[in-house]
């Protein structure tokens, strides 16, 4: 990959941590102060089906993930098993891919 | 008289530990030792030093397991258990003998990082006039004092783990020279330290900054390093 892709992932990584950090952040604090009176697939669903807000700031939490993961991992790849190249670029943006439609799966799931 | 035995890396890639017993003296530096055992014990010790004053950055060695400028180490610092010590050569370069290491890879690298200056004017110029004070050459000064001894690159995980990485040394020498208003290189320079191999590789462990005997911090350096190449990149200019 040229100078300016490599360089290109690195700002995408860092911006989606940025992002990351405050949905972490708010998943957290909603989960804690949401299951005070107990944990029910129907309190859930009475609270995101339909909502816009939720439904907009979960799809923002997993399309972070989907750029962030893969990218962490490409380092984890070279720097543990030595694999660098067009195969293990094209096996992450497969990865991407999954965990892009397993997540928003799961953010419909809730929405619909 | 105290003694302090010694345990000496022997051979190359493959070898063992040889041990030694030494005398121990006051204010006795680990390069103090090294010499006693080639002088006294055993002529055939192959081990490399010049200065001894913590100057030519040649003379660092692997002892307890922490990378050290040998000649400004005193015994008394590195031994952590009684009168025992274990020298070993530098990690992460090959070794030639005993306690010598190929250093050409670790300089290879400055030149790849396009560690050499390159100025504008010619000799019928004037001389430019460089303020000491302002915030560029205040980080250039943190970081230009250094030897060239090794240790930051031996101690550093990420070079261990990807061979290309060019290390802290050759990355704090690029940064200095990117800070430099009379350097006419900077973008050619920065193409060269960004990406896997690059700056962008350090995981900011720190090793290099804490092992540094000038006291640099070439973390501090490769993070700016990491703020440069963005925002050439985001200027479109990278």
């Amino acid at each position: 990959m040229s100078v300016r892709g490599e360089t290109a992932l690195w700002i995408a990584q860092r911006a989606s941590a940025a992002v990351l950090a405050l949905c972490v952040t708010v998943h957290l604090a909603t989960m804690i102060y949401a299951i005070r009176g107990g944990l029910g697939a129907a309190e859930i669903l009475s609270r995101t089906r339909g909502n816009i807000g939720w439904f907009a700031f979960y799809t923002v939490f997993v399309l972070a993930v989907t750029v962030h993961a893969p990218i962490g991992l490409r380092s984890v790849l070279l720097e543990w098993l030595g694999w660098r190249g067009a195969a293990r670029d094209i096996v992450l943006l497969g990865l991407a891919m999954v965990l892009a439609g397993l997540g928003m799966r799961a953010v419909f799931g809730v929405f619909l | 008289m105290n003694s302090l035995k010694v345990r000496v890396w022997r051979g190359g890639a493959v070898g063992a530990f040889q041990g030694f017993e030494v005398p121990r003296h006051a204010s006795q530096t680990v390069l103090d030792v090294v010499t006693h055992i080639q002088r006294a014990l055993d002529p055939t010790l192959a081990y490399r030093f010049a200065c001894r004053v913590g100057m030519c950055g040649s003379c660092a060695m692997t002892v307890n397991g922490v990378a050290r400028w040998t000649c400004r180490t005193h015994i008394d610092k590195a031994v952590k258990n009684e009168n025992q010590i274990e020298i070993t050569p530098l990690r992460n370069l090959p070794v030639i003998r005993d306690l010598v290491t190929d250093m050409r890879e670790f300089f290879d690298k400055w030149a790849r990082a396009k560690g050499q200056f390159r100025g504008a004017r010619s000799r019928n110029d004037d001389f430019p006039a460089l303020k000491p004070d302002t915030p560029a050459r205040i980080q250039i000064d943190a970081g230009i004092e250094c030897i060239g001894c090794a240790v930051c690159y031996s101690a550093c995980d990420v070079v261990s783990w990807n061979p290309d990485y060019l290390g802290p040394a050759a990355l704090n020498r690029a940064w200095t020279l990117v800070k430099d208003e009379r350097d006419s290189k900077k973008l050619e320079r920065l193409r060269a330290i960004a990406g896997d191999a690059g700056c962008h590789s350090c995981h900011t462990h720190m090793s290099c900054t804490e092992r540094c005997p000038k006291q640099i911090s070439p973390t501090a350096g490769i993070a700016g390093l990491k703020r440069a190449v963005a925002k050439a990149a985001l200027e479109g200019v990278l």
